[in-house]
């Protein structure tokens, strides 16, 4: 992984500096919290419904064993002993105090981490494919872009107040794992027919308020050209973008507004001017930032484990997990796990720093000490031998962290809505636990297959509600919670918006809608390889209408 | 909007400036720096080019370079308003100044230019900071800036260390 250099260092510990100054101004009085909000957004310090927040920065969703120790030893000295694990592969404490944020940044510093643009109107920490660097359909490692990318946007003098936040996003294969369509830019790392790198470039996607599907401006943009281009982007939108009304402020309204057409030529003509110094990626800065991503040294090993085999056949929770939350690894002879924060009735995405600790002997023993955050608020172990499976999943059954649910319907994105966040209309966590202690049962779980269940507690849609296959909107009627549906949406290299289904729900009525829409999927299906999206696309939302109001 | 009690910063210290607001349709004074309006030069440009004295551009947030073209030489400075420090336009229009348009005269933030944000201009391109608030200045003077550093840009972290 990547190793901050003396650079580095030393940019974050000014940067720590800098905000013990700002929180002794405010402490003291000298600043007032208008005065202060702008300044601690900067640095991932929110303030939320009973506490500060602090949000810290995961860059591209890649820890190290240190790494999640040092965030379990925060959270159990400075928390309630345990995190939060962000769609945006990041960490969130909630129950920090403010005056003892700056010490919290230093010890983050000491393991090369902080919580700088994890908000505000910036450069938003750079996401990519969780199974970067281990996934077998991968073309083209995408950590080495994300890096550049992190270096580059970091501070970056001009754009640090542009209209509203900004979010990229690089994916390296085909499958797109990162959601890149729904980012402000979204990079697709490919090779061309003559083997060179380049880019396909999406610009204006976005979730919110006016979910929009990102559109292509690029198909391949050379390799070298990937930070010019970048700030072409980033420079037009920061002119040009609305600053009247920050519900409209997002490039997804000045692409959509403009035109592709107007905002390409924008784009171009400011790419075409760039001034020399900036103009190109050396090819020596490239290798030496992918050099420290390359591969770890991967044993020659059978594809098949007979270890594994054997293992299985004695023990079928094995069985089910390895179905279920291994995937294929480029190398063979290897596995990617995923290990799911959600456990049967559990709040998705939490863990506490006893599991922390556990996930960072898992990964040093045996994961080349790696391990990802996914946007789907799981961890991956990248690199685990096939052979050393039984063990791995005796270690995090161990640890409560073995529920064979990845991709299932218990599986739930869902945001910290209102028992947390100030700018939630109604509570998501309450609602992912009753639905997945009513789907709790496996077998019934595995029998349904695949289905994306997502669920925000406001418009904002941080729990990905519209591309959800399912989604689940918490609005406020007349100070009641209500839950609208939305169905058939996605993410992958397929996104697609969901569709209202009709009226929404009581909090004590959803958890039955659900499994309204689920069963009526289940006697529609052709066969159980149709998936609930699949069933969707092909006969829309009138089969569903009819079973969910048949009474109304 | 002729002047708010404000001090220039330059150079990494505090300078005189003898720099005029000048509003649209006032006469230009005989021997100031007199600043005038995109809109005001662009109407009058040849009266203003044509005349001897000192003349710098004084831009709003909102101002695009449109029409400017091939004419930046002529100003002895521009000046870049922040309406409100968390509004950075200022920062894109002053890239655009220096590398699309070619200026290499002074530039110059006005406006709400404030402590947290000092870095940021200084690595923006900005030359000279036209500062209103006191614990700005103060802070300045008392060389309480907390100077992050970025990559390639030790001489920002230089011109602070030399303020006092």
């Amino acid at each position: 992984m990547y190793r901050y250099d003396q650079f580095d260092r030393s940019f974050v510990a000014a940067r720590v500096a800098e905000f013990r100054d700002q929180v002794q101004r405010r402490l003291s009085g000298e600043l007032t919290e208008d005065q202060f909000k702008p300044l601690r957004l900067m640095n991932g310090v929110y303030l939320q419904l009973h506490a500060y927040m602090l949000r810290i920065a995961i860059p591209y969703g890649v820890l190290s064993g240190r790494q999640l120790r040092k965030l379990a030893h925060i959270g159990r000295v400075y928390d309630r002993s345990s995190g939060h694990f962000t769609t945006r592969q990041n960490l969130q404490f909630n129950w920090v105090r403010l005056a003892d944020i700056p010490d919290i940044l230093s010890e983050l510093a000491e393991v090369e981490m902080h919580a700088i643009q994890t908000s505000g109107n910036c450069i938003r920490n750079v996401t990519a494919d969780h199974f970067a660097g281990a996934a077998a359909d991968e073309t083209v490692d995408p950590r080495p872009y994300a890096e550049l990318l992190r270096q580059w946007s970091s501070l970056h003098p001009e754009f640090t107040f542009l209209p509203r936040k900004f979010k990229l996003a690089v994916t390296g294969a085909a499958v797109d794992r990162a959601a890149i369509q729904v980012h402000d830019i979204g990079l697709e790392v490919k090779r061309n027919e003559r083997g060179e790198i380049g880019f396909a470039v999406y610009v204006g996607g976005g979730q919110g308020r006016t979910p929009m599907i990102a559109k292509k401006l690029r198909d391949f943009l050379p390799e070298r050209d990937l930070l010019a281009y970048c700030e072409a982007i980033l420079r037009v939108y920061n002119l040009e973008g609305r600053r009247d009304n920050k519900y409209k402020a997002r490039i997804k309204i000045l692409v959509h507004e403009k035109g592709l057409e107007e905002i390409a030529a924008s784009v171009e003509a400011e790419f075409a001017a760039r001034p020399v110094a900036t103009a190109n990626l050396g090819e020596a800065e490239i290798a030496r930032i992918a050099a420290y991503f390359a591969p770890p040294k991967f044993a020659s090993l059978p594809a098949r484990s007979s270890v594994l085999d054997a293992a299985q056949a004695k023990d079928s929770a094995l069985q089910r997990f390895v179905a279920r939350n291994v995937s294929a690894h480029k190398a063979p002879g290897y596995g990617v796990v995923t290990v799911s924060l959600k456990p049967i009735g559990g709040i998705p995405g939490d863990a506490t720093s006893d599991q922390m600790d556990a996930l960072a002997d898992i990964a040093e023993r045996w994961s080349f000490d790696e391990l990802r955050v996914s946007h789907a608020q799981n961890i991956v172990l990248p690199h685990v031998r096939l052979d050393d499976l039984p063990q791995v999943h005796a270690a995090l059954a161990a640890a409560g962290l073995a529920t064979p649910n990845d991709g299932l319907v218990t599986d739930i994105i869902a945001c910290p809505g209102l028992d947390y966040c100030a700018l939630a209309n109604a509570r998501s966590i309450p609602v992912a636990q009753e639905i997945s202690q009513r789907f709790a049962d496996l077998d019934r779980q595995n029998a349904i297959g695949e289905l994306k269940l997502k669920i925000s507690g406001c418009i904002n849609a941080c729990g990905h509600h519209h591309v959800g296959h399912i989604g689940i909107l918490g609005v406020d009627r007349q100070g009641e919670e209500f839950y609208q549906i939305t169905l058939g949406g996605a993410e992958g290299a397929d996104c697609a918006i969901g569709e209202l289904v009709g009226p929404g729900f009581a909090a004590d009525k959803i958890t039955d809608a659900v499994e309204t829409l689920v069963e009526t999927y289940l006697k529609l299906r052709r066969d159980p390889g149709e998936r609930f999206l699949d069933a969707y696309r092909r006969v829309g939302l009138g089969p569903f209408q009819e079973a969910l109001y048949a009474d109304a | 909007m002729p002047t708010l009690e404000t001090e220039l910063y330059r150079g990494g210290r505090f300078v005189a400036d003898d720099a005029v607001y000048v509003a649209d349709g006032e006469p230009l004074p005989a021997n100031a720096l007199a600043l005038v309006s995109k809109k005001r030069y662009l109407a009058e440009r040849e009266v203003l080019d044509a005349w001897q004295g000192r003349l710098g551009l004084a831009l709003e947030t909102a101002d695009t370079l449109d029409g400017l073209e091939g004419t930046l030489d002529r100003f002895a400075t521009i000046v870049l308003r922040f309406a409100r420090y968390a509004d950075g336009r200022p920062y894109s229009l002053a890239h655009r100044l220096r590398h699309r348009l070619g200026y290499r005269g002074e530039l110059r933030a006005a406006g709400d230019v404030l402590q947290d944000q000092i870095v940021f201009m200084l690595r923006g391109g900005f030359d000279a900071l036209e500062i209103a608030h006191a614990g700005t200045r103060a802070a300045l003077r008392a060389n309480r800036i907390v100077v992050v550093p970025t990559r390639g840009t030790a001489p920002v972290v230089q011109s602070l260390a030399a303020a006092e």
